[in-house]
Formats: structure tokens, sequence, C-alpha cells
């Protein structure tokens, strides 16, 4: 037999393509993701961060949800009860609940999830305050007794981010809540695959055959987590923004969960990648004033500052891109259930003169604003460049420091020695006054950096967590806001979309107003 | 010999125990808090000091030294703050790919770099040899995230030849291991070949005027032979000892490369410890950098005894 040159190298290429493309059929149904962010922490009750907070979705169910629209829904929960006083609140689990070790989901189980969660969340201690003890009368029953009554049981129990309160096994959740927990069972739609997890390179999930997803289409945190994937793989590696849109061009991941800014554009003209828009309120920037250094313990200070911080050149300078932003002076963002803008007319209608104006009213004395400045975090390192400018401008000396995050973080956590930080909040962590930690103004008692202080604004609080009515927890939603502008706790600086981009071939996207991989399939 | 060699390996004693204090002290006095990093952004104040406490920051750095180094000397690096997984078994996952290609690298180098060298000697002042050094300053000067960018770019955004980012075990098989690392270890290459190419030259140029090169031309050796057995071989030393540092380099140095092409290995594994605080991590990485460093540097000594005869240990 003779071989021609060309049919060698067409043999040489067959062998060639087979040996290094062995798994290409395999991958038919994975779902591979590019995660915003690593994964390193898998209890995502000890941390708020919403890596483990996005984990924890995928492997855990919640009692309630929160849908697109920011309403809560039943989730685990098939029906509830709440008596006339608001103080007894029983609640019936769904049929055929049932953890990943095939264990079904208890009463039992819930309640000492709830008290995990209790111990670490700001609104879930808030909530703990007036529950007196809960109790499981049955399996799938169990009741909550309040001490007081108060208007915020469902919104706690289905409050969409960190920390939210997944239920796991009771043995699990007997964990310490100032330990990490070492087994990462639940009821969700996917299972964690732990012998496959790898920190910093990836971390895999298998599609759960025996959840049973509720019949309402998804929506928010609610509804049927249907998974049309038998595996979904989370690249923990792949984290150079170049790198990324690189692998989605190529089809070598599916979905990048938060594209760049700078590659908005060239990713929104590729014939083969799409920008589903899964969020529908966005995140929102802040700008953190420290209320125990001089000169920001004096209120007009703050307000002249807050008056120079008008929310353009923030969100063009950060964002850049104009379809992705919008100036909005409600700190419970904006087309919100408290979004408002009462009391907000100091940043809203604000300019430079009244800034200056304002500022020279203070008797500020020139001690220099240190302002910490992220330069690793690319989503938010050009905000503290204008907020200095911005200050200068109205008659502020600045200190601006450069430094990584994490050297910001381990200082802000100090009372003394900064001024101002700047970063960024998904909707859902702000949008409530009681989840909502930056104004909470317990001075040094707060439960987030920059410790405000107002008797004013801790009783309006108060009243907003008795509140059981909603025109009444409207109104005071509204004080609260109005009062929180008035003291300047902090600077909302404007709201904007962090951009998906997926292949295609991927369908199912919805309205998440988070990070969550159900209903999609890879076509 | 095995004098040189037990004192060799008796004095990276003190050099890791300098290194183990160094990089304690210095971790512990550059800014920034593990604890504060692992609760997450909306965590209080409250919460962050329960966590340091957990991890055993509060107690003081000597108590803390003492308890690190005690785990050390046994073997034990410690667990991982932000991981919760033994600092070992990171380091495990992560040296296979680092490894694999740091050794690509660096047999990719040696493989177009040495002979680019000799022939440049051979023809010096030609075309050749101004090629190289024109190829050797640009291999230099262009960083490695460029020519990433570049290659993936040609091969696998415009012709499709090659994946874009990725690593495959070698139990994954060898081709797929290979067809990841071919991207990689060409980026990385590009500088290595360019500085061991100029070494080559250098020391080959110095042999070929020697009077033993002389002689075998005079004894009718053919040209070839000449180069590789009395020039090269007479020139080896400074080459290896480039080719062992080289090696050493890549093994702490390939982060930008990691990065770019989404490989999970040491250099990645080092960065986000540092960005995370992650102090045990980072102790032990960086002492097994340290030990790398001087084994590879023992090594290299020993291999001059087979280059160059006169060398006696």
């Amino acid at each position: 037999m003779k071989l021609h040159r060309r049919s060698l190298v067409s043999l040489a290429l067959l062998a060639g393509t087979t040996l290094f493309h062995t798994g290409a059929m395999a991958q038919a149904n994975v779902l591979r993701i590019v995660p915003h962010s690593n994964l390193a922490i898998l209890d995502p009750i000890w941390t708020t961060a919403y890596m483990s907070r996005n984990h924890g979705y995928m492997i855990y169910d919640t009692l309630f949800g929160t849908d697109e629209n920011a309403k809560i829904k039943p989730q685990m929960v098939e029906s509830w009860t709440e008596s006339a006083d608001h103080r007894l609140w029983t609640f019936k689990l769904r049929k055929g609940l049932e953890f990943h070790d095939g264990k079904p989901v208890t009463s039992e189980d819930v309640v000492a999830s709830l008290q995990r969660w209790g111990k670490r969340d700001a609104m879930g201690s808030a909530l703990m305050q007036f529950v007196q003890r809960m109790d499981t009368p049955a399996p799938d029953t169990f009741r909550i007794f309040l001490g007081e009554a108060c208007g915020f049981v469902l919104e706690a129990l289905g409050k969409p981010s960190s920390n939210v309160p997944f239920i796991m096994p009771k043995r699990v959740a007997e964990t310490d809540a100032f330990k990490q927990i070492e087994e990462h069972i639940g009821s969700g739609p996917y299972v964690f695959k732990k012998d496959e997890f790898k920190p910093g390179d990836k971390a895999v999930y298998t599609k759960f055959a025996k959840y049973v997803p509720r019949s309402e289409p998804p929506s928010g945190s609610t509804g049927g987590k249907r998974v049309y994937v038998d595996r979904v793989e989370w690249n923990l590696a792949l984290r150079d923004a170049q790198a990324q849109v690189n692998a989605l061009q190529k089809g070598e991941v599916d979905i990048i969960e938060q594209l760049s800014f700078d590659h908005y554009e060239s990713a929104k003209t590729d014939a083969n990648i799409q920008m589903p828009k899964t969020d529908k309120f966005g995140l929102q920037y802040m700008g953190r004033f420290n209320h125990l250094m001089k000169p920001f313990d004096n209120v007009k200070v703050r307000q002249a500052a807050l008056a120079a911080f008008a929310q353009e050149p923030f969100l063009r300078a950060q964002v850049g891109v104009k379809e992705l932003y919008r100036p909005c002076a409600s700190m419970f963002v904006c087309n919100t259930p408290f979004g408002s803008t009462a009391g907000s007319d100091i940043q809203a209608k604000s300019n430079m003169k009244k800034a200056q104006d304002l500022l020279k009213a203070s008797g500020y004395d020139g001690t220099p604003i240190i302002i910490m400045k992220p330069t690793d975090l690319a989503s938010i390192q050009k905000l503290p460049d204008v907020g200095a400018q911005l200050l200068r401008q109205a008659g502020f000396k600045v200190d601006l420091q450069a430094m990584d995050w994490q050297t910001l973080v381990g200082r802000r956590a100090k009372k003394d020695g900064w001024h101002m930080f700047f970063t960024a909040w998904q909707a859902f962590d702000v949008w409530n006054p009681i989840s909502n930690p930056i104004t909470d103004t317990r001075g040094e008692k707060s439960v987030w950096f920059g410790w405000a202080t107002d008797e004013k604004m801790v009783g309006l609080r108060n009243e907003f967590m008795r509140a059981t009515e909603e025109p009444v927890k409207k109104k005071l939603g509204e004080a609260i806001h109005a009062r929180a502008f008035e003291i300047a706790t902090h600077a909302p600086l404007g709201e904007y979309d962090a951009p998906m981009a997926a292949r295609k071939n991927i369908t199912g996207f919805f309205v998440t107003n988070g990070n969550m991989y159900w209903n999609l399939k890879k076509n | 010999m095995l004098n040189f060699l037990f004192k060799r390996l008796l004095s990276t004693i003190p050099v890791l125990l300098i290194v183990a204090v160094l990089v304690f002290l210095m971790l512990r006095l550059t800014p920034g808090d593990p604890a504060a990093v692992l609760a997450g952004d909306a965590a209080s104040t409250e919460q962050i000091a329960k966590i340091r406490a957990g991890l055993g920051l509060d107690k003081s750095i000597p108590q803390q030294f003492a308890i690190w180094f005690g785990n050390v000397v046994t073997g034990d690096l410690g667990e991982s703050f932000y991981y919760k997984t033994k600092v070992t078994t990171l380091i495990g996952q992560r040296l296979e790919p680092t490894v694999s290609l740091a050794l690509l690298t660096i047999t990719l180098a040696v493989l177009v770099a040495v002979p680019l060298g000799v022939m440049a000697a051979w023809r010096f002042g030609s075309w050749l040899d101004r090629g190289l050094m024109g190829f050797s300053v640009l291999g230099f000067s262009v960083p490695a995230f460029v020519l990433a960018y570049v290659l993936i770019w040609l091969f696998a955004l415009k012709l499709g030849w090659l994946p874009v980012q990725g690593y495959k075990r070698i139990a994954d098989g060898v081709g797929p291991w290979a067809y990841q690392l071919i991207l990689p270890s060409l980026t990385l290459s590009v500088i290595y070949i360019a500085l061991i190419a100029r070494v080559t030259r250098a020391s080959v140029l110095e042999t070929l005027g020697e009077d033993y090169i002389r002689t075998a031309r005079a004894k009718g050796l053919p040209e070839l032979a000449v180069l590789m057995r009395h020039a090269l071989a007479n020139a080896a030393v400074p080459i290896i000892t480039v080719i062992g540092i080289g090696i050493a380099l890549l093994i702490g140095g390939v982060v930008v490369t990691e990065s770019v092409y989404a490989i999970p290995g040491l250099g990645r594994l080092t960065v986000d410890a540092v960005l995370a605080r992650d102090f045990p991590t980072i102790q032990g990485v960086i002492l097994l950098f340290s030990f790398v460093y001087v084994a590879i540097n023992l090594l290299v000594d020993l291999s001059y005894v087979f280059f160059d005869p006169r060398i006696r240990y």
C-alpha cells in the first residue's frame, strides 16, 4: 500500500484532533461560568461575601424568596398564618423537600438554621430581638413566637442577600455560628461536589435529581428552580478581564457573570455573545464618612461634602458606558419598595458654590481628609479620584492614599486613621431600612464601619421594625431616608448595572437580581 | 564530593530559618487584616474581632511565631485562613501546573536557544548573529502579558488552533496536557530563549578563540564536532548556570502568565494569598520557593563537575 504525503498529513491531523480534543462531547451539557470573584469560604452564614452567598443559592433552599419586583414569596414554605396580634407565626413546609443526603427536610432543621443565621446576619439578629422562642409542633410545621409584633418577619426570612437564611441539616446548622461548617449539604437544586472543588481553580455542582421545583415561573430568588444542565462548573482561575472575554468569544466558557465595563462595547458587537439583563435594580456606589474622625464628626462638614458629590462625575468616570448607569438620589435605590428621594435636595440639587458655602459655614479647620483608594479593584478604583477632586474644589484639603483593597478593608475596621472610602452595594443589600447597615446610627455599636450617631434615626428605625402596616412602613422609610440625608450618614453616588455576558446558545435567563443559575438551557 | 553535598545541605537550614523569620515578621508588619477580608463587606467590627480571635491573630507576635514555627518543624505548614485547607494540600494541588509550565518552558528555551547561540557565535558578525541579537533585545523588552495577548489573538482567536485558557492535568492525558500548555510555554520561553541564546553566544565565542579549538580544526575535525564537542562543552558552565537560575525564577515567576492563561498554579496561589492576607499560605509558598532556589543552585553546582573536570569538590 502506498500512502501519499497528503494522506499522511490528514492522518496525523486526525490523530492530533482525537488526542487533543477528548471530552469535547462530554462538555455538551455542562454550563461553564466565570464568576465575578474567587470562591474561598463555603459557609454563607459565616461570611457576607457575595461569592459565598452565590454558592449558597446553588446548593441550599430558602423558606421565602424575593421576586424580581422585590416582593416576598414563599419558597420552601407551602403556607403560613399570622395571628391577629402579629406575634405568632406558623409555617408549613412543602411536601417532598429533601436534603442531598436523602434525608427529609424537617422543621427542626429549619429552626436550627434560623438560630445560627440569627447570630450572624444583621437583619437576622434584629429579628431575633423580637423572637421569644421557636418550636416544631410537627415535622413539617414550625412556629415563631414574638415578644412583641414586628413588621419584617417575612422580609427577614426571604431576604435575598448576605446573609441569606439558607436551610441546612440540623447537625450542620448546630455548628457554632463563629466557626465554618464542614459539611456542605443542602436541599437546593444543585449538589456541591466537594471532591472536585479546587480552591482558586474550579467549583463543580451537579443537578440534584430529587429536587422538586415550585410550579411558578422563576423570578428573583423565588419560583421554580428547574435545572436543565447536568453540571455547572465555576471557573475560578479565569480572572483576567481580557482573558475572560477571549474565552467567551472562543466558546471555552458560557457565561461571564460580571463583564468589565472596558469590554462592554466590544462584546456587544460579537455575533455569538448576548448581554442578558438579569438584574432589574443593579448596584449602588457610595462614599462613607468616618463619623468618629474630625472633621467628619461635624454634621455641617459632612453636608458640605455631600453637596459637593454630584453623582454624574462619579458614574461617568467609573462606569463610562451611558446605558449602564443612572444618577439616583435615593439611599434605598430608586424603584424599590422603599426607594425615595425624600430629603435628598442637598445632594440632588447640589452645586459647588453651595458646597463651598456650607464648608465655610461649618468652621472646617483645614484638616486633610484621608481618602482610601483601592488600586486593585477596577470596579470602584476611580471613585476616590473623583471624590478627592470634588472635595478639593469645595475647599477641603485631601490626602488621597493608594492601597490594595484588603489593606483598605483592614484599615476601615479601625476607628481612626481614615475619613472616607468608597464602595458598591448590590441593590437588595441596601433597599430596606433594616438590612441597610449604613443607616444604623448607634455610634460605636453600629453594625458597619463609619459609626454614625443619631438618636432620632435609631428611634425611627425602631419604629420601622415594629410597624406592621405597609403604609406606615412606607412613611417611616421615607422619614429614615430624609433623616439620613439630613445628618449625611453617607453619600449615595448613583446606580449602575454590572453587565453579564453569555454565549447565544444559552437560553432561559430571567430577572434574578443576583447570580442564580437555574432555568438555563445550553442548546 | 559527599562532604560538599553534606555541607551545602546543612547550609540550607540557616537560609530557610532566616527566610521563615523575615517572611513571618514582614507579613505581620504590613497593613491589612485577614479577618476583615474573610468576614466580607457587610460584616461588623465585632464579627471581625471574633474571627480574628478564631484565627489566633489576637495572640502576641512571638506567640504566633512559636506556634507556626513549631508546626513547620514537624512538616505542618498550617491551614490556609482563606481556604480552610492545609497549606501542603494547596501547594500539592498547585505544584503540577507550575512545574509543568516551568519544565516545558525551559525545555523549549534550551532546545531553541542553545543551537541559536552556538550558530550566532560561529557566524559572529553575520546577519544571523545580528538577527539573533535583535531578537534577544525584543525578547527581553516585550512584556509577557503583551506577548501572551498577541499569541492568543493569533493562534486561539484568529486561527482557532489552540485554547485561550485553562489547564489539563497530566492524569487527563498527555495530549490535552501539552495542548493546553503550548501557548503559555511559548509566551514564557521567549524571554528565556533570548537570555540563554545571548549567554551561549558569548560563552561559545570566548572558547572559539582558544588554542584547543585551533588545534581541533588543525586536526581536521568536522566543524560540527569542533563546535559541539570542544566549543560548547567547554562553554557549558555559564550556560548551565543561567538555565538553573531560569528554572528557579520560573517556579516563582509565572504569575502573569498563569493569570492571563488561567492556570491554577503556585503563582496564582501566591497572588491570591497576598491579596487575602492569607499568612499561612504566603509563608508556606515562600518557604517552598526558597527551598527550590537553594536546591537548584546546589544541583547546578554539582553539575559543573560533569562539564568541567577541573572542578572538584
